[in-house]
């Protein structure tokens, strides 16, 4: 098991976002996690990060807990992530904000000359602003980012959103090379169909509770509809 | 005309290096340090003190100020400022503020209120020709200082892994937490180096005329003006506007000895009006 997550309840404020999220992923598995605006799928993804610590409840990486570690911690354990809207810095370069993911590196084999070699327009544009670049482009810095500190897990957070359809299976397309590498994908996604085909097990969350689960192939449409809006 | 540029400019240098310490930690952090003149004070008495105590020349004094400004700075940031932080800039202006009036009754207590200055031996008094204008060494040196302080910033932000994680921090403290760092060190370590800045200055003030404990509050202003007049993005833009501030000083001195430092007032204010992002407000 490379992450397990029990009981864990999250919230900001006085406002209580997750309420006993229990969840794993294997070593090596695409997971998607679904569910509609505001069912909790970012604040878990910013609970297993560090950036908002759980309430309660308990989170194992490869056996080690990590709930209530720094951020700064969890990167150099072997989770990064793509986070929702890329947040990349625009003050930096391509390959400054590149560079930026590797601070915490672990050893491996992710490195500027592979991350080009996975999106090779991204070396034509090294040294443009980040600003300067396309949606789609901007979103392929971001992943190239996240996985310049060689993580085990890595967590994509609605990396379609506003993007054209073409280019989004251009970036889907890259994913199952990390999955070959042993790298475990945890990909938050709006469009369900497009996060049944490239994972291999969903969760469902719906107001801060796992409503379902199961292998992609396996669930019909209207269990789905019914854990996704909860009719 | 060319000798009253020239001494602004001069003059100007040194409220670049008031000046420098501030661009960076509003840069990075969004601090505004109401206590930057004080603590210029502050490194001129210092400097004083150690000069005195150990009979050191004033550049050996600095270069042995340097590294412990680094640590105090640091050390500041690290237990007192980073708990200001926030959306909300009041916390930080309150504590800066405050942390001035303590700064001010120490040296009164320590130092009564009579000037001192440090004696830079025959630096202070040297000077050179240039064509017609006769400048002095010191000034002069401090310019270097400035220029040298202005382009070692520059080259730190823009080259350096260093660097690039203060750019970074800045830009989005969250997605800098993602990359591994930690935005409380990376705080504490641009307030070492703006620390190292702020005992120059101290230094140089203190050997260019005299310090006194009253005196923090006016040369906060000047890094202030100067911050404002060269727009917050970034080092050149910092110095070019302590340079203009410098020789609207002068040109102000040169009609009455009164309106020098209400000439730069004057400046300030019309590029408030004119230009409020400030003259080379490009983002580093």
């Amino acid at each position: 098991m490379l992450l397990q997550a029990s009981a864990v309840t999250a919230a900001y404020g006085d406002a209580q976002a997750l309420f006993g999220i229990d969840l794993e992923i294997q070593a090596g598995e695409v997971l998607a996690l679904i569910g509609a605006n505001g069912a909790g799928k970012s604040t878990f993804l910013k609970a297993l990060t560090g950036l908002l610590p759980p309430k309660t409840g308990e989170i194992r990486f490869d056996g080690q807990r990590i709930d209530h570690r720094d951020a700064a911690d969890i990167v150099r354990l072997g989770i990064a992530m793509v986070p929702e809207g890329r947040r990349l810095f625009p003050s930096l370069s391509v390959e400054e904000n590149l560079q930026m993911g590797a601070l915490s590196r672990r050893a491996g084999a992710w490195n500027l000359e592979r991350v080009y070699s996975l999106f090779p327009i991204l070396k034509e544009r090294r040294h443009q602003p980040s600003t300067s670049l396309s949606g789609g482009q901007q979103q392929m810095v971001a992943i190239g980012r996240a996985l310049m500190s060689n993580p085990r897990l890595l967590l994509c957070d609605e990396i379609s959103l506003g993007l054209a359809p073409v280019v989004i299976r251009e970036i889907y397309a890259a994913l199952p090379a990390l999955q070959k590498d042993g790298m475990s994908l945890l990909i938050v996604e709006q469009d369900v169909q497009l996060a049944m085909q490239v994972s291999s097990r969903v969760v469902c969350l719906q107001e801060g509770k796992v409503s379902l689960s199961g292998k992609s192939g396996e669930l019909t449409r209207e269990q789905i509809s019914a854990a996704y809006f909860g009719v | 005309m060319l000798d009253i540029l020239l001494q602004g400019l001069l003059l100007g240098s040194l409220y670049a290096l008031f000046a420098l310490g501030q661009s960076l930690m509003f840069g990075v952090m969004r601090l505004t340090n109401t206590a930057q003149g004080d603590f210029i004070i502050l490194g001129g008495f210092a400097a004083i003190s150690l000069a005195a105590a150990t009979g050191l020349s004033p550049g050996l004094t600095v270069l042995l100020m340097a590294p412990a400004a680094f640590v105090f700075g640091y050390l500041l940031q690290r237990f007192v400022l980073n708990g200001t932080l926030g959306k909300d800039p009041l916390p930080s202006l309150v504590v800066t503020f405050g942390l001035a009036i303590i700064i001010q009754n120490l040296l009164l207590e320590v130092y009564s209120a009579d000037p001192r200055s440090l004696d830079a031996g025959a630096v202070a008094l040297d000077s050179i020709t240039l064509g017609t204008a006769t400048v002095g060494t010191l000034p002069l040196l401090t310019f270097g200082v400035a220029l040298a302080a202005t382009i070692a910033l520059q080259a730190l932000f823009s080259f350096t892994a260093i660097g690039r994680s203060f750019r970074a921090v800045s830009d989005d403290r969250e997605a800098a937490q993602l990359m591994g760092i930690r935005p409380a060190i990376v705080y504490a370590q641009a307030t070492g180096l703006a620390f190292v800045l702020i005992a120059i200055a101290g230094a140089l003030q203190a050997m260019r005329t005299t310090v006194s404990p009253a005196d923090g509050p006016l040369l906060l202003l000047f890094a202030f003006e100067a911050v404002i007049i060269g727009g917050m993005g970034s080092f050149w833009g910092t110095l070019l506007g302590a340079l203009l501030l410098g020789c609207a000083q002068q040109i102000g001195f040169r009609f009455d000895p009164g309106w020098g430092i209400w000439f730069g007032h004057l400046t300030f204010l019309l590029v408030l009006l004119v230009r409020p992002q400030g003259l080379f407000p490009k983002t580093r």
